[in-house]
């Protein structure tokens, strides 16, 4: 297929915004994004708008428009809801747009504000995430439905806790240099495995924080981007999402992620590329076990190995593939709906050289990968970007 | 909200609660529960409603030390997953921080108030 290219990309700092209204923050990332493709608002087709508790946390619907126009434009626009995934899924949308042609410039981001809500407030809103009859009304939380997740895992294939606090030190580490990260923070196993417990097996390290803020890229078509100079850089080559049920109680397996799997063997296919061919991921990290079930969904490990990955320094700078350098949403932060869009902004920078972890990416890596998730992996989206000739 | 009830859901609490549970398999042998008008595995429209087996088996669990506000007072709970043949419900298992708890451990399913809004949970005894 076409690629869709990245003419630009933008970000708010993640951190703990109460103050800062959505529309506000989501004009911060898009402006820079529009402005970093060299292009102006009047340039914008279209804007896909990922957003998962606007609705409770600024008690605001129709949000589309308001994205659209916080950026200088009343081009048309949607909200896109897909919980944690949903502007992974915004920008699909956005690649399908640009490819069919009938679109030549689209910004596809999101944005969360969800500290304004308060710890309780905000458990409760993220609980929307999960089947409310059969989850929520028996007692799930978002770290009990992963927690729910890493026992079976460690039932199944083995692996412990200590496993998954060097995931959480790796990614602490990342976000070291990365001021955009919500935690910049260096933590060790002990510190980990010593934290107040939330929902066992996890401690308040195996989770990501409650974060605010935004993330935007800029896509463009190859005429538009061949007429205007851009057709170098990097591109989104291949695109995929799958589907699960929602409830993890009508999964077949609680120790595996197929929506993951299929995302990513749709986005290969659509890349013409082989797992083996990605030089880095960010992949969903919103629990330490999520960034093992990801790494395996993603064929990038054999299922039951990943679990050992991250303490054995293969996902770490310099391993064999570096994964969340960007800190992942285990440090860098997790304003829900800007997730998806700030993972494709970090490869884009880090494949081209301007992240602060770019250093630690190889000369020879083209590939990069993003997996954005959404509720307990009833929905994924995976993007291939790609460094063009 | 008015207190509207949740159509065939709250038909099968109902039933789970005086101890008739029941599942629905559909022809390819999927269990699945209310409401549904088909199998989410297969499409399939020719659901049979069955007993739910007396005894479950808990498949995976975790002990919710930070609750929504609607189990503020309930925390710490243990929150479960069991298999009952074909289906999975998911509950509280009461009176526990979790430390005798185990995958594999058999329990009955039954329906309790919660202690924080009294509202009605799925829970598992053992």
């Amino acid at each position: 297929m076409a690629e869709a290219y990245i003419g630009g990309t933008g970000m708010t700092p993640f951190g703990a915004f109460p103050d800062r209204t959505g529309r506000e923050l989501f004009a911060e990332a898009g402006l820079a994004a529009i402005e970093d493709a060299g292009l102006t608002p009047e340039s914008v087709d279209e804007v896909f708008y990922g957003n998962f508790i606007g609705t409770l946390s600024e008690n605001q619907g129709h949000q589309g428009p308001l994205a659209a126009e916080a950026l200088g434009t009343t081009a048309p626009s949607r909200r896109v809801e897909s919980a944690c995934a949903s502007s992974g899924l915004a920008i699909r949308d956005a690649v399908r747009a640009v490819r069919t042609g009938d679109v030549d410039v689209v910004v596809a981001g999101g944005m969360e504000r969800m500290s304004n809500m308060g710890t309780a407030r905000a458990t409760d809103g993220l609980a929307r995430a999960a089947d409310d009859l059969f989850e929520v009304r028996a007692g799930v939380t978002f770290p009990a439905a992963y927690a729910l997740l890493a026992r079976a895992y460690f039932d199944a294939f083995g692996g412990d806790r200590t496993d998954l606090a060097h995931i959480a030190v790796k990614n602490h580490d990342n976000a070291l240099v990365n001021d955009h990260a919500h935690l910049q923070r260096e933590i060790t196993v002990d510190d980990v495995l010593e934290a107040p417990e939330i929902a066992a097996p996890f401690g308040l390290y195996d989770a990501c924080p409650i974060s605010d803020g935004a993330a935007a890229v800029v896509l463009v078509s190859p005429s538009y981007a061949a007429e205007h100079g851009l057709d170098s850089g990097v591109a989104i080559t291949g695109s995929g999402h799958g589907g699960d049920t929602m409830a993890l109680q009508d999964r077949r397996s609680l120790s595996k992620t197929p929506a993951t799997r299929d995302a990513a063997e749709k986005a290969y296919d659509d890349a013409g590329i082989d797992p083996t061919d990605v030089g880095l991921a960010e992949v969903h990290d919103c629990f330490t076990i999520a960034e093992v079930l990801a790494l395996e969904g993603l064929g990038l490990y054999r299922y039951g190995e990943a679990i050992g990955a991250a303490r054995r320094g293969e996902t770490r700078r310099g391993g064999t593939l570096p994964v969340n350098l960007s800190g992942g949403l285990k440090a860098k932060g997790h304003p829900v709906g800007a997730t998806g869009a700030a993972q494709v902004v970090a490869v884009r920078t880090l494949l081209e050289g301007t992240h602060p972890r770019s250093d630690a990416v190889g000369d020879d890596v083209t590939v990069g990968l993003a997996h954005n998730a959404g509720g307990t992996v009833a929905s994924a989206t995976v993007h291939v970007l790609e460094v063009m000739p | 909200m008015t207190d509207a009830r949740d159509g065939s859901y709250d038909e099968f609490i109902d039933a789970l609660e005086s101890g008739d549970g029941y599942y629905y398999e559909c022809s390819n042998g999927h269990g699945t529960l209310p409401p549904r008008r088909v199998c989410p595995h297969c499409g399939d429209r020719e659901l049979e409603t069955v007993a739910l087996p007396a005894t479950g088996e808990v498949a995976t669990y975790t002990t919710v030390a930070v609750p929504t506000p609607q189990f503020e007072d309930d925390a710490p709970y243990v929150t479960a997953i069991a298999t009952f043949g074909p289906v999975r419900l998911t509950g509280i298992i009461p009176d526990t921080s979790g430390e005798n708890v185990a995958i594999g451990q058999d329990v009955t399913a039954a329906v309790e108030p919660t202690e924080t809004t009294d509202e009605r949970t799925i829970t598992f005894r053992r």
